[in-house]
Parts: structure tokens; sequence; C-alpha cells
């Protein structure tokens, strides 16, 4: 049992959660991973280490509430247990070396894409953030992606807040204002798959090393299944032990999109028949 | 007067037609009068050919003779002196090709049902008998093992009678390796597994669940903490493709993915929250026990069409016979001497066919058997929605990357040594699928025994 030791709500939709596991805190690194079970009945799913804190033995993640597994986490409150948290699984960022980069965040993927921003900037890097959210209300760590970055870039699709657009519309604007130092040696993209697909397009025209993470359908995380498994340069890779980073511009997006729909619409279904089940015994 | 049947004394079992829409055991198992009348076939030889085909050497004639006095206690005390495991072997031990390969009754009928009787006093014993088991003496010396299938859950057994402080690291949230994710239910009931587990407990061996050896703690660091001796039972897990067209298309999976999704995970369970597809026709690629399993589910699960697609006849099947003939009973259809070559699917990505070319047997291969070739022009289709890849795993390469030292042959195999275990480390040993490949139950359990005894004269030799 793993004890949640801290418990904050973004948004709506959006929960950060800390939890006592001091063994993943002591070798977490950027880029990595853990599973959880929440309880016994349930399913294991992947989430992104958004933090870790090695003295205190805590490891932080960031969760948005799509399906059942995030819903159950997500009313779980401080102090309570949850049965499993597995990890740190998958390789590190590889941060070495890079002098100036752009990380893009789209949704809840700022949450996993600021970590990066961190990392690099606190290895000297100099950092542009773009964060893409659908409007003002679902914008969260505002503050935090401040401090993680040299200039934070916000969007919004329907500009209620910062730039008005698509993060890619920010990507374009700041490559092409680079164009002729083309000193960027970096951009990592990190939300929905649709999101990496474009930013992986855009980056391609400028012929920019490009980084993303995909968190495909998982459930061992240690190479034993191949439910992960993803087309990258024409070769199949397991996410989970040859991830979850990737060059974009060998990732087989279209392939992706479409596994990952796989078992949407079971998940869809246990999901609102939990909602139903909690409305009535409210 | 021995009984002179030619036959086995058939085990009770579920009706084919029944069981195959549930999960519960297939085989029900002897009754008292039943196992002493099988045990009567058995003509106590003095040179007990049987016993030199278990790999762990169980006392067969003796425990037989115990069976027939109506000793049912002493004969699992008889059992249990060599195989920690006998309720999870007397089930899915290949019988027929070890102990019960050499009876002398086979010159004229079938064998004595060993299996069957070894099970049956498992059983017995499980049901009449509640024994605290004793806390042995410690000894003050730590050990770790990495890993809880049958190689490491011996391992940590013997280790643990002999006063050792065992603990065992496991990568999933639940302890028995392949007992628990690979081999389903109605084969072997998890809460056989889990009791065995838990009389481990009992005798203080201690389980830290949700550990990945080699990433969250290393071989090193587990030195540095105070093991002496480490081992690595970490089984055969890396699923194998075949490589053709069509493999990531939704409803695809590999033999591991199907299955744990339904055993560890219980898919099939209306109170627990995995997803698996709904399918109607599926295809299962490959031969050995893992297909036949996979195909059962998939039946169970509700599909009206499985086929079992195997490249070979069926002489050279590497499954249990036991296995191939209820999978037969319950509506499996077998297509063998067939090869799948491409996985066909529609324009959402979503698997809706495979095509298999037809194979003859050609010249033996290194393995012995005959090597199946494709017959030109025999490409025909099966429709499908979902497809099983069941051709085998090979050991994960996470322990071996992350183990500086640690040699692995080019199949990425452990290397250690035959009769002890040790691997090219000091103080490392290994065991069980991740030195042999895929193998088996008893043979893992053997290769754990070996260990606990190599590193308990290592840790001794070093006082
Ligand atoms: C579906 C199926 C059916 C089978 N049917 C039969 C049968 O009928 N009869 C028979 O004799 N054999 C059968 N086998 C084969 C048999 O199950 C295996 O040979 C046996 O389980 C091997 O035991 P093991 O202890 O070496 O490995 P495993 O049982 O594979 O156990 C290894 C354990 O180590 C864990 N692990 C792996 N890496 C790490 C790590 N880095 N850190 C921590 N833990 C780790 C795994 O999670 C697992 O729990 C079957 C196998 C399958 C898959
Ligand atoms: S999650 Fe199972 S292999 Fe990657």
């Amino acid at each position: 049992m793993y004890k949640i030791t801290f418990k904050k709500r973004l948004n709506e939709q959006v929960v950060q959660m800390e939890i006592l596991a001091p063994l993943v805190a002591k070798k977490a690194q950027p880029g990595q991973f853990i599973i959880l079970r929440v309880n016994e009945e349930g399913e294991r799913i992947p989430l992104t280490i958004a933090g870790y804190d090695r003295e205190k033995g805590t490891v932080q993640v960031i969760f948005q509430i799509v399906g059942k597994t995030t819903l159950s986490l997500s009313q779980k409150e401080e102090g309570e247990f949850i049965s499993d948290f597995a990890g740190p699984l998958g390789k590190p960022s590889e941060i070495e070396g890079v002098q100036k980069a752009i990380v893009v965040g789209g949704g809840l993927g700022t949450a996993i894409a600021y970590p990066y921003a961190k990392a690099l900037h606190d290895n000297g890097a100099e950092v542009d953030m773009i964060a893409g959210f659908k409007t003002k209300d679902l914008v969260i760590l505002e503050d935090e992606m401040k401090r993680a970055c040299t200039r934070l870039h916000i969007m919004t699709d329907d500009g209620s807040y910062g730039g008005s657009g698509m993060v890619t519309v920010r990507l374009k604007e700041l490559l092409e204002e680079d164009k002729e130092k083309n000193s960027y040696d970096l951009v990592v993209a990190i939300g929905p798959l649709i999101m990496m697909k474009f930013c992986a397009l855009t980056t391609k025209e400028y012929g920019v090393k490009t980084v993303v993470s995909l968190n495909p359908i998982m459930i061992d995380g240690t190479g034993m299944c191949g439910g992960c498994r993803v087309t990258v340069g024409g070769e199949t890779k397991f996410a989970c032990v040859d991830g979850p980073e990737f060059d974009a511009h060998q990732v087989d997006f279209d392939e992706a999109i479409r596994r990952s729909a796989f078992y949407k619409e079971q998940e869809t279904k246990a999901y609102e028949a939990h909602k139903c089940r909690l409305e009535e015994m409210r | 007067m021995a009984n002179m049947s030619k036959t086995k004394l058939p085990i009770p079992e579920q009706d084919p037609l029944v069981r195959n829409s549930n999960f519960d055991e297939v085989a029900l198992g002897y009754t008292e009068e039943m196992a002493v009348e099988e045990a009567e076939r058995c003509l106590n030889c003095k040179n007990k050919p049987c016993e030199a085909g278990c790999p762990v050497n169980v006392k067969i004639p003796e425990f037989i003779t115990l069976i027939k006095e109506n000793d049912f206690e002493g004969a699992y005390k008889k059992i249990k002196e060599t195989n920690s495991l006998p309720a999870v072997c007397g089930r899915v031990c290949p019988q027929e090709t070890q102990c019960e390969a050499l009876c002398v009754r086979t010159k004229n009928g079938e064998s004595v049902g060993i299996g069957r009787l070894e099970r049956f006093a498992a059983d017995w014993y499980m049901k009449n008998v509640d024994e605290k088991a004793e806390k042995p003496t410690p000894n003050g010396h730590k050990v770790a093992v990495i890993g809880s299938g049958p190689a490491g859950l011996t391992c940590a057994g013997d280790l643990v009678q002999l006063g050792y402080d065992v603990t065992i690291f496991e990568a999933f949230h639940k302890s028995g390796g392949v007992l628990v994710y690979g081999i389903p239910e109605f084969r072997l009931p998890k809460a056989i597994v889990q009791a065995e587990i838990d009389k481990l407990l009992e005798l203080g061996v201690k389980l830290e669940t949700n550990v990945l050896g080699g990433k969250v703690i290393t071989v090193d660091e587990l030195f540095e903490q105070g093991y002496e001796a480490i081992f690595l039972g970490t089984g055969a897990g890396l699923p194998m493709f075949m490589n053709i067209p069509g493999e990531n298309y939704n409803g695809v999976y590999s033999a591991n993915e199907f299955l744990t999704r339904i055993n560890l995970m219980k898919a099939y369970r209306g109170d627990y929250d995995t997803p698996i597809g709904v399918f109607k026709n599926v295809a299962v690629v490959g031969g050995g026990n893992v297909a036949m399993d996979s195909a059962r589910c998939a039946k169970r699960l509700g599909a009206e069409n499985v086929y079992i697609v195997y490249r070979r006849s069926e002489v050279e099947m590497p499954a249990r016979l036991e296995e191939v003939h209820h999978a037969k009973e319950e509506g499996i259809i077998f297509k063998i001497l067939c090869n799948p070559v491409e996985i066909l699917a529609d324009d959402r990505g979503y698997v809706d066919g495979i095509r298999c070319i037809e194979m003859e047997l050609g010249e033996p291969d290194d393995s012995g058997r005959r090597r199946p070739v494709p017959k030109e022009g025999s490409e025909f289709e099966l429709e499908v929605d979902c497809v099983v890849m069941a051709i085998g795993t090979s050991p994960n390469p996470i322990m071996k990357d992350n183990t500086p030292g640690l040699e692995v042959n080019r199949r990425g195999c452990i290397v250690a040594d035959e009769s002890t275990g040790q691997t090219s480390l000091e103080g490392v040993y290994a065991g069980g699928d991740a030195v042999t490949g895929a193998a088996t139950v008893i043979l893992a359990m053997g290769a754990g025994k070996d260990a606990a005894k190599a590193m308990d004269e290592y840790i001794r030799s070093k006082k």
C-alpha cells in the first residue's frame, strides 16, 4: 500500500498528487513513468513522473480524469492509500548538451512537459515553453511553468488567455523567427497524439530534432506484454522499455492514434457506469 | 494383487460444452477410492524407471504405495521431500514425456496416472490437514530472490527452511510468475498458487511487489544492503512476434498480453476493470501450452470460432497432450501445417482476417523435428477479428542491461552453471526460464532448488 501525502486539484479535470514511494523516488529521473493501481480490482495505468523528492521519498503525478481509474484515484484523499505504485519505468529524458530548446505542452501534457522544461532549464539550457489549453479556465501550473523556463508562451484555442490558436501557431512563429540563426537544438512536444503529430510536421520543415513522449496502452510497463508497441522508423518498439520518448520524425502517429482508441468504447462504458453509481449513492 | 487395467482410471471432468464457457477448473480430481484404485496399478518396480524421468526425483513408487495404504498425509509428505509445489506440478507437468513415459505399464497399455495421484495427495492434504508451519531458527544471513515464479519461490522456500532471511522482489503487483499471469484458472486455480505462497510467507519469507529488479534496485545495491547471495528467477517474459505485415493492427495480441489481461487482471470477471475486446472469431498462432491456453480462454470469453494455427503437424506440438485433447473437446478448430503470412484489417485498422499458407514437412532441422516448408500457391484467408501470437518468449533484457558483468548467451538467456546456477558474477545465481528460455514449471523448480543448495554452500564457505 502506498500513501497519498498530498493532493491538489489544479482545475476541474486535473489533479496533482504526491505518493510516498521511497524506492521510486530514489531512482526517478525526468521522462520516466510509474504504473499504479488504485485498488485490487483496478486497472494498471501508466502516469508520467511529474516530480520527486528523494528526501521525503515522495513522487508527484498529475493526471486528468478521463476514465474510471483516474476518477477513482481522484476520489482518494490525503492520508489514504492506493494498492500499487511501481517504477521508475522507461528511459529517462536525454537532456545533456542541449543549449536552447522549445518545450511544447498541450492540455494535460503541460504537466508532463513542465518537468522536462525544468530539467533542461536547471541544466543551463535556454527554454521557450509553449503551453496550450482549450480555454482560460483550464490553464494549470502557470507559476510553476514560469519558473521552469526562460520564456513562457501560453496559448488558448479560443484566445481567452495568452496567444490565440493552437500550440503549433506559436511553435511555427518561434522557428520562423529563428530561421536564420537556427539556434534551437531540440523541440520537445508532449500532449495529445494529434498535437504531437502536428508539432512533428511543423518542426520537420525546419529540420530541428524533435522528441515526443508517448503514453500508449500499457499493462506491465516492463516489456512483457507488447501492448504498448509503436512503430518508429519502420520498426516495432515497446514504448515502456524503448521509450517513452522517441524521435518525433520517425513515429507512425496514425498507427498510434488508432491503437490508442482500441478500448475507448469499453472504457467509456465503465466510466459512465461508475459515474452513475456514484450519483445514485449521493 | 495389482490392478491390471490397461488404462488409467479416468479423472472426473466438467463436461466440455459446459466448461468452455466458464473459468472453473476442468479436471475435478480423484476421490479417495479412485486414488487407491489407480494406485493399485503401480507395480512398485524395484528399479523405479519413473523416478529417472522426474526432474526433481519425486519418490514415485513410495508415495503411490502410501496412497495404496490409505496414508494420504504420508503420501503428500513423501512427495514434498523433493517437490515443493505438488498441487501445481500434479496439474501442469508434462508427465507424458517425463515420469509416465518411463512407466513399465506403458509396455502394455497406459502408464500409471502419476500426475493425477500427485495432485490427489496434494489436494487431499490441503483440504484435510491444517498444519501451522514452524518458523526455522534464523541463521543471521540475508539473501535476495528476484522474480517470484516457480524458480524463485522454490529457491526462497528452500533457503528459508535453512534459516536464511529471504526477501523476494517481484516486478508485478502479485507473485507467482507464469503460474498467476499465464496459466489460466481453469487449469490451475489461483487459490492453490496463493496457498503455496502464503505458506512461504508464514515461514518468514518477505515479499516486495512492484519492484523491478535492475531498474529499481540493482544487484550491487542489494549486496550493499547486506544480502549475501542473490537468485535471479526472472523468467522469459519477452513476447516474440512474427514480423509479418499487419501485426500492429487493433486486435492483435501477444499471448502474454491476452493471458495477463484475463488471468492476472481478471478481465473475464465483471467486478474487475480490465478491458479485453469482445471477439467473434479468433486465430491463435502456435502449438504450445501457451497457444492452447490462449485459445481456450478466447472460447470461454464467448468467441464462436477459435482456430489454432500451427506450422508443423500435431505430433510436433509441444503442448501437453491433455491440453490438446481438452482444447479439441471444447471445440477449438485445429489448422495444422499452416503458417500466417499477413494479418488483414478493415479501413479503421481493426483486424478482419488472417492470410495463411499451407505447409508440408521436409527434412529434420536442428531441433530434430521435420522442418515445415510452404506449399506454393496454397494461400487462404480465415475471417477473424482477433489474432493472438503464441510463438514463444525470450528472457527480458532489463536485468542484463542493468547488471554489468552478467553474462548472457546469444538468445539473451543468463549463462549459469547447470548444477549450481552460478552466473558469471560471484554470489549471483540464476535458474528457470531466465536461463533455459521458455521451458517448464518443474525444470524451473529444479533449478531453484539446486541454486538454493549452492547459495547455502557459498555463504557457509565464506565464513
Ligand atoms: C500460458 C503458459 C502456459 C504454460 N503451461 C505450462 C504447463 O502446462 N506445464 C509446464 O510445466 N510449464 C508450463 N508453462 C511454462 C512455465 O510456466 C514456465 O516454464 C515457468 O513458469 C518458469 O518459471 P520461472 O520461475 O523461471 O519464471 P516465471 O514463472 O516467468 O517467473 C518470473 C517472475 O519474475 C518476475 N520478473 C521478471 N523480471 C523481473 C525483474 N527484473 N525484477 C523483478 N521481478 C521480475 C516476473 O514478473 C515473474 O513473476 C507455461 C507457460 C505459459 C506462459
Ligand atoms: S506495457 Fe507491456 S510491454 Fe510495454
